[in-house]
């Protein structure tokens, strides 16, 4: 691990245009080069918002108030929107949570992998098909080239998903982004496709930012974690320690309503009233800590 | 029905189905009936014989084997008369229907892929064009441009662009919320690229069975307007202008009005089978 992080967050907040709920608040984030942080919370605990703010498609009705995604020490939010767009699509690359709309229908595989090269990177066609052909057989994808000519309803979930990550490391990006990468997919294939996702991350040495909900993706790919509530980050730990002992009550109680496989009904208990009034307070506490600062 | 069967891969195929074939064959027909018109037709269309008028068509007695389909009140050849009115009514199709599916399709996605301002401007045109009875609103166009050609073409486009634009921008809302979107936006692409490159083939099968539609409504338009003698100049031949003048003699001479009838609806029915009919076939998600 390096000293100085391939990307940094510090104080990004965000709200809702026009009625200025607040979305992010002050977020705090530092993914080393070559690892994989983890970002956990509840639906709507603005997860997904982080990795669409550094990748730059936050939807319309968002904005971004303060705060810098620094990425490999620049700072994004001060690049003009077209240097920004080819500064961030050199660098990153996003795992897509549903593969099943992340693919145009109507075109077919090989361009939808080598676009990227060839229009970032400006490699020429040939040379970007015969890199997109060996990144399949790296994903373990049998017959690369019929795959390259088919589309993509000719092709299976778990395939496609597969597909998708070869074609986030196809550009050798430095960080992806995966938003919920095996949420959309049947159990069974879910492991696979963790498994393939950490095998590509650590031949590829490429920092990961990995949204979940699932703590126990967080302790099988990611070396740290952030955990978030409301927008704002509780707890941020190695994971490790994480797991041995979670310092917020919040990430406490999250834990401790994880199934395990070895008390599998006797552990999925909710979140108790009080650490949900407790953590509510919190943020309560933090947003009139900020009114009074402005 | 367009028949569904599978494949050996599992995939399903739909066989082109008895109404894409009677339909893209009516609209054949007539297509080549009204390039060569001129070879086609025994007699001028415009030719008029006062003393043969009224003849019958083939197979009632008589009948002038000449005649074919028999002459109107003014002794003109009814099928001279439907050839050189299909030439019209496809000229008015194709060039209005694809005039209106080009502003249309391009507003609307702009509308439905941009959002913001520019579909609160275009969706608040739609709205307002919308207010207005289109065919009432046609005859405006027209009674203020004056008759001919163009401004039945332009009439048809001013009124009809809406359809576009309304359906094209629901269906570009649709696909710009599909992640494919928000991984060609990370892979580099710009705005517009997205929209051109990702979201247009998308929409695309929509586009084509809407222009099918469009081009079976602008023929209808093209007779409407005829009917009420505002169309092109009285002395061409149309459809819509046999069916009118046809009318007033229809107890002497049935003919005059139900040949142009039944081609008027037959293609129109051919526009819109075929429109389904492509649709079934190139949807992506339905293929």
């Amino acid at each position: 691990m390096t000293d100085r992080p391939f990307l940094e967050i510090s104080q990004l907040t965000a709200r809702l245009k026009g009625s200025g709920t607040p979305l992010l608040r002050s977020v705090d984030l530092a993914v080393p080069a070559g690892s994989v942080h983890g970002l956990v919370g509840e639906s709507g605990a603005g997860k997904s918002m982080i990795g669409k703010a550094i990748l730059g498609i936050l939807p319309r009705s968002v904005e971004v108030a303060t705060g810098a995604i620094r990425l490999d020490g620049t700072d994004l939010q001060s690049l003009p929107p077209a240097e920004r767009r080819t500064r961030v699509g050199a660098l990153t690359a996003l795992i897509p949570q549903d593969p099943l709309t992340a693919l145009n229908p109507s075109r077919r595989i090989g361009p939808q992998i080598t676009d990227r090269l060839v229009d970032i990177l400006g490699w020429d066609r040939a040379r970007a098909v015969d890199r997109a052909r060996q990144l399949l057989a790296e994903v373990q994808l049998p017959d690369p080239d019929r795959i390259l000519r088919s589309y993509p309803h000719e092709l299976s979930g778990g395939q496609r998903q597969r597909i998708l990550i070869a074609a986030a490391f196809a550009a050798e990006p430095r960080l992806i982004i995966a938003d919920e990468p095996t949420t959309a997919l049947d159990v069974t294939v879910q492991k696979q496709i963790l498994r393939l996702i950490r095998e590509m991350q650590e031949r590829h040495g490429t920092a990961m930012l990995f949204v979940t909900h699932d703590l126990g993706v967080v302790s099988k790919v990611c070396q740290s974690l952030s955990v978030l509530y409301a927008g704002k980050i509780v707890e941020s730990a190695r994971v490790e320690d994480f797991f041995r002992a979670p310092a917020h009550t919040y990430s406490r109680a999250l834990l401790a309503a994880s199934p395990r496989y070895t008390d599998p009904h006797g552990s999925l208990m909710p979140v108790p009233d009080e650490v949900m009034q407790a953590v509510r307070a919190e943020v309560a506490a933090f947003d009139e800590g900020r009114a009074a600062h402005v | 029905m367009a028949e569904v069967t599978t494949d050996a891969r599992g995939l399903v195929k739909r066989r082109l189905g008895l109404r894409l074939w009677l339909s893209g064959g009516w609209l054949l027909v007539l297509t080549l009936a009204a390039v060569f018109a001129p070879l086609l037709s025994p007699h001028d269309p415009l030719s008029q014989d006062l003393l043969g008028g009224r003849i019958p068509p083939m197979f009632f007695p008589g009948a002038d084997p000449t005649y074919p389909l028999g002459t109107d009140s003014l002794g003109r050849d009814v099928l001279a008369r439907l050839l050189y009115g299909g030439r019209i009514a496809l000229i008015v199709a194709l060039v209005a229907g694809l005039a209106t599916c080009v502003i249309g399709s391009a507003l609307g996605l702009i509308a439905g892929y941009f959002r913001g301002w520019p579909d609160m401007v275009i969706s608040r045109l739609i709205d307002i064009w919308m207010a207005f009875p289109p065919v009432l609103f046609a005859i405006l166009l027209i009674a203020v441009i004056g008759p001919g050609l163009t401004s039945i073409i332009l009439a048809i486009v001013v009124i009809d662009w809406t359809r576009f634009a309304r359906v094209v921008r629901a269906e570009a809302m649709a696909q710009g919320a599909m992640d494919y979107v928000a991984s060609a936006q990370v892979a580099g692409r710009t705005r517009a690229g997205t929209m051109l490159a990702e979201i247009l083939p998308n929409v695309l099968p929509t586009v084509v069975a809407l222009l099918t539609l469009e081009m079976g409504i602008a023929v209808i338009v093209e007779a409407i307007l005829s009917f009420v003698n505002l169309s092109i100049s009285t002395d061409d031949p149309t459809w819509g202008g046999m069916i009118s003048e046809g009318r007033t003699s229809v107890y002497q001479a049935w003919w005059v009005l139900v040949f142009p009838l039944v081609c008027l609806f037959l293609t129109v029915l051919s526009f819109s089978q075929l429109g389904e009919g492509l649709k079934d076939r190139f949807d992506p998600v339905l293929r």
